[in-house]
């Protein structure tokens, strides 16, 4: 199966540390002696991932059986609980698979849409033979014949309303005794006046029962409902599926020198740490011995690797990148960085305006309007004709027909298929607020580093020739570095001629290596051959030497996302106003605005960064803010609707209203259009449902409705929205590249395909 | 002319049947990874039906 292959990832360091513990704590009792435990397999994407996993995981010692669900990318394991925990993750590395814990605690497995389709499949059910008895009725049965039909379609309405109507009274009383009204509320009226009418008829021997009209539009606005909700979920699986990039926990050493593994909330000040290269740094600390790189680049927006030695402090999140250390925590979990981020992101939250969807719009100038036109219709034909019975009819008659029916399906749907949409195209949207709100942006803000840029360097220019490049390759391939890592993935092709032996790496400096009796070097031009000239000082430079003499020299920058030019000149198009803002200095941030003719503020503080969207929204503008690294965080709450990418930290990805999961930057004009496009569908369906109404309101209040032409109306209505809705889904939107096979859902900042590949 | 009086229990019932039998392969998870079992078909092994889900509700 060579596509498992391309989603394969290089083993995780990280994650071979996840210990007995950690999947202990995660795992939970299913049965007498068994244990069921789940892991999130983002790479998973085939019948032949299928197999191979569930293959190997059943091989393992002590496992009853491994289940893979495609679905959401997960593999539940069942194993017997007298055992230590079968190294899972351990063989799933090794087949090429990336795996982390899935906590089942924050997944809480959607009561609500298993209660939705159950209430769905009753009202269906109900509806159809209510129908069946409904057209016999229509088409002339006999009084007596017409009585029992009636009783029946009442004796089935009851229970299916009683069941599969709860959702929407719920709502709807949950909103009244908030002294509110949403779109719930003339739902639940209309549909139990004309039961509660149909039920009187009934029992008086009347001619007209409204019990199909009632059933029909539970079940029209349940299909809305779930399908809203089942999207909603999808978008939800995904985006929690993705790798967990904070830290779980960490290493401590405890003055008796016994070393225990904590999570992050039981680590305090004063702890002492061992961090391994490859590991996050779970709280604020103070680095007490050895010397490494770090990236901040999640942290900060600092492109470049920070040296860290002993004195240095570090920020709760940073990546450490070469060497290890023994740090000493300068703060507790919840007063570190992270948590400074989550509480500014609390205070934005409260500064920013509620925003008040279409449809609750609608529906606070629809319910009084249509309540008034039934009172006015009552008292109308009270003066009339002053026959109670009559009157009371005609009134209920004007509910059921106005009953929000298209009005509710109007939105919805629109809001589905375009999600739908943006989903093929590997954006996730958290609802459909996120759609309306961002179909009304002016302004867009970037940040830098891991938005418009990868956040990881790549080979831009090299001296020397294939061969130097495939040694500096060889070697490189030995270490976590990201300039290391981008020269394997450069130089790839020959790597496997060289043997390599003695190799050893030096934190801060470079890599050593013996091959064939030279001594080679690779690293700081300083360190691998100090006679060389010094590279210039804003692109980082790295040599290769043999024996201390120069052989080659190699340049690297931040590559730029792709796409990207082509997305800033889409986006300017629409006579958006596009910013850069970063955290990192100011000569790269310059360099890119550039480069892409767009306005910069560089060495921008979190806080900052989230004031100036704020003064943005304060100027009557509505921004959108894509960023992915923490100090994004409070930014993206405070802006009118934000956006981030996969490989964005994780409270990001949750503050985020749209998560793009492809590579290309193009998301962020495609997720525009889609969401503009979906606006002007909203809006011509609810100029529909109101024309509906123009037309049909009149005909009740003149008492001209029956039982047929309410059931005709109302599902006439809806069918037309919902058609119209689906136009969203067909008309074909302007060109877009092919989507990359690359990235997927596996973060490609950790495990950049290349290396992967070169690995093996 | 009273064919109605057993036809109609007999609809009625059908559609009951109809009904609990959804009801059922929902509650036994049947819908729970469409895409996964869309693949599984394609297997040459035995590919059984996972044990009863009850007391690992999800």
């Amino acid at each position: 199966m060579s596509c498992c292959v391309s989603g394969a990832e290089f083993p995780n360091a990280v994650a071979l540390r996840a210990l007995n513990d950690e999947i202990m704590l995660a795992s939970r009792t299913v049965e007498e002696g068994l244990r069921q435990t789940d892991l999130s397999v983002p790479a998973i994407h085939c019948g032949g991932c299928i197999q191979k996993i569930e293959t190997t995981l059943a091989a393992l010692p002590g496992v009853e059986q491994a289940r893979v669900n495609l679905s959401t990318k997960r593999v539940s394991i069942r194993w017997h609980a007298a055992t230590t925990p079968p190294p899972f993750i351990e063989a799933l590395n090794q087949i090429g698979y990336g795996a982390h814990l899935y906590d089942t605690a924050s997944d809480g497995k959607d009561k609500t849409q298993t209660e939705l389709v159950r209430a769905l499949a009753v009202a269906g059910f109900a509806a159809s033979n209510i129908m069946l008895l409904s057209v016999s009725v229509w088409s002339g049965a006999e009084p007596a014949t017409r009585d029992l039909f009636h009783w029946l379609s009442a004796l089935i309405a009851f229970p299916a309303l009683a069941y599969s109507g709860r959702i929407f009274f719920r709502s709807a009383w949950q909103a009244l005794r908030h002294g509110q009204t949403n779109m719930d509320v003339p739902i639940s009226i209309g549909v139990l006046l004309a039961f509660g009418l149909s039920l009187y008829e009934t029992i008086h021997h009347g001619q007209h029962a409204y019990f199909d009209a009632s059933i029909t539009l539970l079940f029209f606005l349940l299909i809305g409902r779930t399908l809203d909700h089942v999207m909603r979920e999808r978008a939800r699986t995904a985006v929690r599926g993705l790798a967990n990039l904070a830290a779980r926990g960490a290493l401590v050493v405890a003055p008796d020198g016994a070393q225990n593994y904590l999570p992050v909330e039981k680590i305090e000040t004063g702890m002492t740490i061992l961090l391994a290269a490859g590991e996050r740094v779970p709280v604020d600390a103070l680095v007490l011995k050895g010397r490494s790189e770090l990236d901040c680049s999640l942290v900060s927006g600092e492109s470049l690797p920070q040296p860290a030695q002993e004195g240095a402090t570090l920020q709760a999140g940073t990546l450490n990148l070469t060497g290890p250390l023994t740090i000493v925590a300068t703060a507790a979990a919840q007063n570190s960085f992270l948590a400074e981020m989550v509480r500014m992101m609390e205070a934005a939250e409260s500064g920013r305006s509620v925003y008040r969807r279409i449809a609750d719009r609608a529906s606070q100038l629809y319910a009084p309007v249509v309540h008034l036109t039934a009172l006015l219709t009552f008292i109308g034909w009270m003066i009339i004709e002053g026959d109670v019975h009559h009157a009371l009819t005609i009134a209920i008659a004007v509910l059921i027909i106005t009953c929000p029916c298209a009005l509710g399906l109007a939105v919805p749907m629109v809001q589905i298929v375009a999600a739908r949409r943006l989903f093929e195209q590997g954006i996730m949207v958290k609802d459909g607020g996120a759609l309306e709100r961002l179909a009304e942006i002016d302004s867009v803000v970037f940040d830098k580093t891991g938005t418009l840029t990868m956040g990881e360097p790549k080979l831009t220019k090299h001296t020397g020739n294939t061969e130097t490049l495939a040694l500096a390759a060889a070697i490189a391939l030995h270490s976590r570095h990201p300039y290391s890592r981008a020269l394997a993935a450069a130089g790839r092709k020959g790597i496997g001629q060289f043997e390599i032996t003695n190799i050893s790496e030096h934190a801060g400096a470079g890599v050593e290596a013996e091959i064939g009796g030279s001594h080679y070097r690779l690293g700081r031009p300083e360190w691998a051959a100090p006679d060389a000239k010094p590279g210039t000082a804003e692109t980082p430079r790295v040599v290769l030497a043999r024996d201390g003499h120069l052989l080659a020299s190699f340049d690297f920058d931040d590559e730029l996302r792709p796409d990207t030019n082509a997305a800033i000149t889409a986006l300017k198009r629409d006579g958006l106003a596009i910013e850069v803002l970063s955290g990192d200095r100011a000569a790269p941030v310059q360099a890119l605005a550039a480069q892409l003719g767009l306005p910069h503020i560089a060495h921008v503080s979190p806080g900052e960064k989230s004031a100036h969207v704020a003064a943005i929204a304060a100027a009557g503008h509505r921004a959108l803010m894509v960023g992915d690294g923490l100090n994004d965080a409070p930014a993206l709450v405070a802006a009118h609707v934000s956006m981030a990418p996969a490989s964005a930290a994780d409270i990001n990805r949750n503050a985020a209203d749209l998560v793009f999961l492809r590579e290309s930057l193009l998301a962020v004009p495609q997720a525009i259009e889609v969401a503009r496009r979906a606006r002007v569908l909203v809006r011509q369906n609810l100029m529909l449902a109101v024309s509906y109404n123009l037309v049909a309101v009149p005909l009740a209040i003149m008492g001209g409705v029956t039982p047929l032409v309410a059931a005709i109306a109302m599902s006439g209505s809806s069918l037309i929205v919902v058609g119209n809705a689906l136009r969203l889904g067909r008309t074909h939107m302007q060109k877009h590249e092919e989507p990359r096979p690359a990235a997927g859902i596996s973060p490609s900042r950790d495990f950049p395909q290349e290396f992967a590949e070169a690995a093996r | 002319m009273m064919d109605f009086l057993y036809l109609v229990p007999i609809a009625l019932v059908l559609g009951l049947i109809g009904l609990v039998a959804f009801m059922w392969t929902l509650r036994s998870g049947q819908y729970d990874d469409l895409d996964g079992a869309a693949e599984r078909i394609l297997h040459d092994d035995e590919d059984k039906p996972l044990p009863s889900k009850k007391k690992a509700p999800r």
